[in-house]
């Protein structure tokens, strides 16, 4: 969707700020609210693109005004009462009014561990990878109003194929429960003049990872 | 509650410093409570997980083991040619930890080019090997100019690049993720790979930072 959260370019936001020996956490609720995102995408209701999906839908006034584990907290609460794990009342109250429904998998404290690695999103390719690296390629000019991971500055540009990365899994698909769809997966460079036209630093040069339904040749 | 969204007083600008301040604080202290004992009543949860995953990711991961790796990198040839080659199975293979997601990729510092990492549509980070991403990563300075203006970020962070040396972003708009493998300073001929370690910043591994120089840990 062509949200806010698609950020690549946009001016106005200002210098970065860096903080001299940031904590982990800022607050006790920020670990918590990690933890339970975390915990809760154990049991397996939802994937990860889904989870983003849910914070890229946010109001744009909530999304730019919440700190990112603020996001993180509503884009959690958003998903638990879409999939009827609890209402709002529940959550209004601080406590469970009904009795939970019955999940697949539970996340116990010794299974902790094993967690704090990724999954692999690499899935057996139902088809040739239809590019190779060296090949020019355009990226379409799309605008799904769901989930892409396609940025809107680096659409209908021309780019070079630099890497295939795999087939994986394809997010368009996965955030709206439709299943993994595979999809070959490349590195795609840009000029910063192709995105940027001539106010581009003249070395800069941009790359996304691209999945191939975004992609034609050039 | 869970649609009632509640502005925060400080815009995004301000995401880190708003922390130290009363309001949401407490605020989101109550709603994450909230959401928590829900979910542990309702059985999802087991709060004993929470409090592990919070500590693992406020004590065990952290950017100490990319340290390693890059270490490891300069000071063993074949490792750095492996590391380039499939990041995810030449970290394997160091014992730092016990299974290494997919899809890591090291990308090279050259005295021509230098590499910075940037999520635009998230928070896309190598969590692994560096932990949970700072504050500035995830905010829309950092998001919206990566992309376009790596040079004044650059300056933010008090960085500024030789001349001559071109800047190539990767934008993790996938399921792969980066690491930078910084050049290795001048001076440090015959340390140890603990020493060297020493020398990496979170930031040189982002591409917004460089290493410390020989003196400043010697």
């Amino acid at each position: 969707m062509d949200g806010v959260h698609d950020m690549g370019g946009m001016h106005g936001f200002g210098k970065v700020e860096p903080e001299p020996n940031e904590p982990v956490f800022h607050a006790p609720w920020e670990g918590h609210c990690f933890a339970l995102n975390r915990a809760m995408s154990y049991a397996g209701l939802w994937t990860i693109d889904k989870a983003r999906a849910a914070r890229e839908e946010l109001p744009p006034d909530v999304y730019l005004g919440s700190s990112y584990y603020k996001k993180w907290e509503l884009g959690l609460e958003s998903l638990i009462v879409e999939l009827g794990l609890a209402g709002t009342d529940e959550i209004e109250a601080g406590h469970a009014l009904r009795p939970g429904k019955s999940l697949a998998r539970k996340l116990a404290a010794a299974e902790v561990p094993n967690t704090l690695t990724r999954g692999s999103f690499a899935r057996p390719a139902p088809a040739p990878a239809r590019f190779k690296p060296g090949d020019r390629v355009r990226t379409k000019n799309i605008h799904p109003a769901t989930h892409t991971r396609l940025p809107r500055y680096a659409r209908g540009r021309t780019g070079t194929v630099e890497a295939l990365r795999g087939c994986h899994v394809f997010p368009d698909t996965a955030a709206l429960g439709q299943g993994d769809h595979p999809q070959w997966l490349y590195t795609v460079l840009f000029e910063g003049r192709e995105l940027w036209g001539d106010s581009a630093e003249p070395t800069l040069q941009v790359s996304i990872e691209a999945f191939e339904p975004y992609l034609e040749s050039a | 509650m869970a649609q009632d969204y509640h502005q925060d007083e400080h815009g995004p600008l301000h995401e880190h410093a708003h922390h130290e301040h009363g309001s949401e604080l407490s605020e989101m202290q109550l709603r994450v409570r909230a959401l928590e004992t829900v979910l542990a009543e309702k059985g999802y949860i087991d709060p004993a997980a929470i409090d592990k995953i919070i500590e693992a990711y406020e004590t065990k991961v952290g950017p100490h083991i990319g340290a390693r790796v890059v270490a490891k990198a300069w000071t063993d040839p074949a490792f750095k040619q492996a590391l380039l080659a499939d990041g995810s199975r030449a970290v394997l293979t160091l014992g730092l930890l016990n299974r290494v997601g997919d899809h890591l990729i090291a990308v090279e510092n050259t005295p021509k080019l230098h590499n910075m990492i940037v999520c635009t549509l998230c928070s896309c980070y190598p969590w692994e090997v560096l932990g949970l991403p700072p504050v500035w990563y995830k905010s829309a300075p950092y998001r919206s100019r990566a992309v376009n203006d790596p040079r004044g970020v650059l300056a933010d962070f008090g960085v500024t690049l030789a001349a001559g040396t071109g800047i190539r972003v990767w934008d993790s708009t996938a399921e792969t993720r980066f690491i930078v493998l910084p050049m290795r300073p001048s001076g440090t001929e015959g340390w140890s790979e603990e020493k060297l370690a020493a020398l990496v910043t979170r930031d040189s591994m982002i591409g917004t930072g460089l290493p410390k120089q020989a003196h400043e840990v010697s």
